[in-house]
């Protein structure tokens, strides 16, 4: 991590960015934060290690409309997520200095506490330059072991690759930690009876509280205006605009990321309540790969999207090829 | 009795002002009945129908929803049906993955000389919900039973 940290010290000191957007230590050990470095100096706070999932990209909106380049960094997943945001022209390329950050598999603490494991003051070996193997877990009750794949984020599990899609340099090793078939969820909802399903899905959404974490952290959900802040109010605020969209608000979300969302897994990740999120975005990149023809959102710029695209022998709704 | 044969679903066609709107009108003009409960709502263009609307039509109660456009190639507006298409392909396969039967939804091409196609689609699509029974209401998807 000081070959990243001293890259980033040299790129700011020679002019050729102006800010860092990367993550800083949170106050808990592992929770870093998302956050704009300004000087060499803010960096000491820097933080690059297993807990840094947040997807950068978004922020790079904002950064696109500050004085001079941003240098972020994108570990190979958020990759995809710049590129979209590139095509729907959200950010701008130039002002971006992008180092390509290699990344061993995320980490997420609701895993480890899932393991019965509580009082957590620090967890060790979480650092991006170690192996990667085993984390050491303080808490106040004496140290536990965890293997590190046991406390890997869902979405590393079915990584897309550690192939960076976008980026000016690369710096860090990757490991690869796809162990897993990321629409083998969906088929097994897909299997079970109507009654089931709408069982199922009933459970888990009831669980929302509508804090709309989901949607503020999408790099998909980046509308200048969207359909779930309310007008009627001055104050940008989460008040839902009527009944209708408050109770499909899962669905209309999926529906318009479909074809846009990169599975990049932060919904999912962010949700308070632990509701499996990637479980809709899964369903509409299957579907789409299945009815269209292999399509992997952010894999470029360019390419048009499924749903802004059409053949003339597209197959009919309700049939399946 | 039983049952099923006393429910009478609620259906929502939205019909695409060139074609199909048209083809309803024929299938009326022609003596050609459907059932009464389907309403039909008319629109510029398939592809007009937000999917949002169909969200909508089985929150507030709808068994089944049906949408009818020009024909592939005959699209007043030369390709709004194609996009419709994809958008409907993906919506319906996401509401029957959420339990709500992809018998409930149905995108059919019927132009404006098709009078009987709009009689007998329609009275096929009835007769495909009332066998399935009532819709849960959509719009419960996040209440605790
Ligand atoms: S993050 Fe979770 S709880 Fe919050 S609005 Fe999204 S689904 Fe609901
Ligand atoms: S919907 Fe979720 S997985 Fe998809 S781009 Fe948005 S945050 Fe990432």
């Amino acid at each position: 991590m000081q070959r990243l940290i001293d890259r980033m010290k040299e790129l700011l000191a020679d002019g050729t960015v102006q800010r860092v957007l990367g993550w800083k230590q949170g106050d808990l050990g592992y929770n870093p934060e998302p956050h704009y470095f300004n000087s060499a100096e803010e960096l000491d706070e820097f933080i690059y290690d297993g807990f840094c999932g947040a997807n950068l990209s978004k922020y790079m909106i904002k950064g696109s409309e500050l004085e001079g380049k941003t240098l972020v960094l994108l570990k190979p997943c958020d990759t995809y997520s710049f590129n979209q945001l590139i095509k729907e022209h959200r950010v701008d390329r130039e002002k971006a200095y992008i180092i390509g950050v290699g990344c061993k598999g995320k980490l997420d603490i609701e895993k480890i506490k899932a393991q019965g494991i509580k009082g957590i003051t620090a967890v060790k070996g979480a650092e991006i330059s170690g192996d990667c193997d085993e984390l050491t877990v303080e808490t106040v009750y004496g140290e536990k072991k965890v293997a590190y794949k046991d406390a890997m984020l869902e979405r590393c599990h079915v990584c897309k690759g550690k192939e960076h899609k976008i980026y000016d340099e690369l710096l860090l090793d990757s490991v690869d930690t796809c162990d897993g078939d990321r629409f083998e969820c969906v088929d097994e909802l897909d299997s079970l009876t109507p009654e089931e399903k709408f069982n199922f899905f009933r459970k888990e959404l009831s669980k929302c509280i509508r804090c709309n974490a989901c949607r503020n952290v999408c790099p998909a959900c980046s509308c200048r205006k969207c359909v779930f802040d309310s007008n009627k109010f001055d104050s940008a605020q989460k008040a839902n605009v009527d009944p209708f969209e408050e109770s499909m608000f899962h669905i209309i979300r999926a529906f318009h990321v479909a074809g846009r969302c990169t599975d990049c897994g932060e919904c999912s990740r962010v949700c308070p309540q632990g509701i499996p999120l990637h479980l809709f975005n899964r369903k509409f990149i299957k579907d789409i790969n299945e009815f269209y023809g292999e399509f992997i959102a952010g894999e470029d710029a360019e390419t048009k999207g499924p749903l802004t695209d059409f053949t003339l022998d597209d197959i009919e709704p309700g049939e399946r090829r | 009795m039983s049952i099923n044969q006393e429910f009478k679903p609620k259906i929502v066609a939205f019909c695409c002002n060139w074609c199909s709107y048209a083809g309803a009108d024929l299938a009326g003009g022609s003596r050609l009945s459907y059932p009464a409960d389907v309403k039909i709502i008319r629109v510029p263009c398939s592809c007009r129908v937000n999917p949002m609307f169909i969200l909508r039509a089985f929150e507030r109660g709808a068994d089944g929803v049906i949408i009818c456009g020009c024909h592939p190639g005959d699209c007043h507006y030369s390709t709004g049906n194609y996009y419709a298409r994809r958008r409907m392909t993906l919506l319906f396969s996401m509401l029957d993955y959420l339990g709500i039967e992809k018998e409930r939804t149905r995108v059919e091409w019927v132009s404006a000389a098709e009078g009987v196609k709009f009689s007998t689609t329609m009275n096929e699509f009835v007769s495909a919900v009332r066998e399935l029974g009532p819709n849960r209401r959509l719009g419960d998807l996040r209440c605790k039973d």
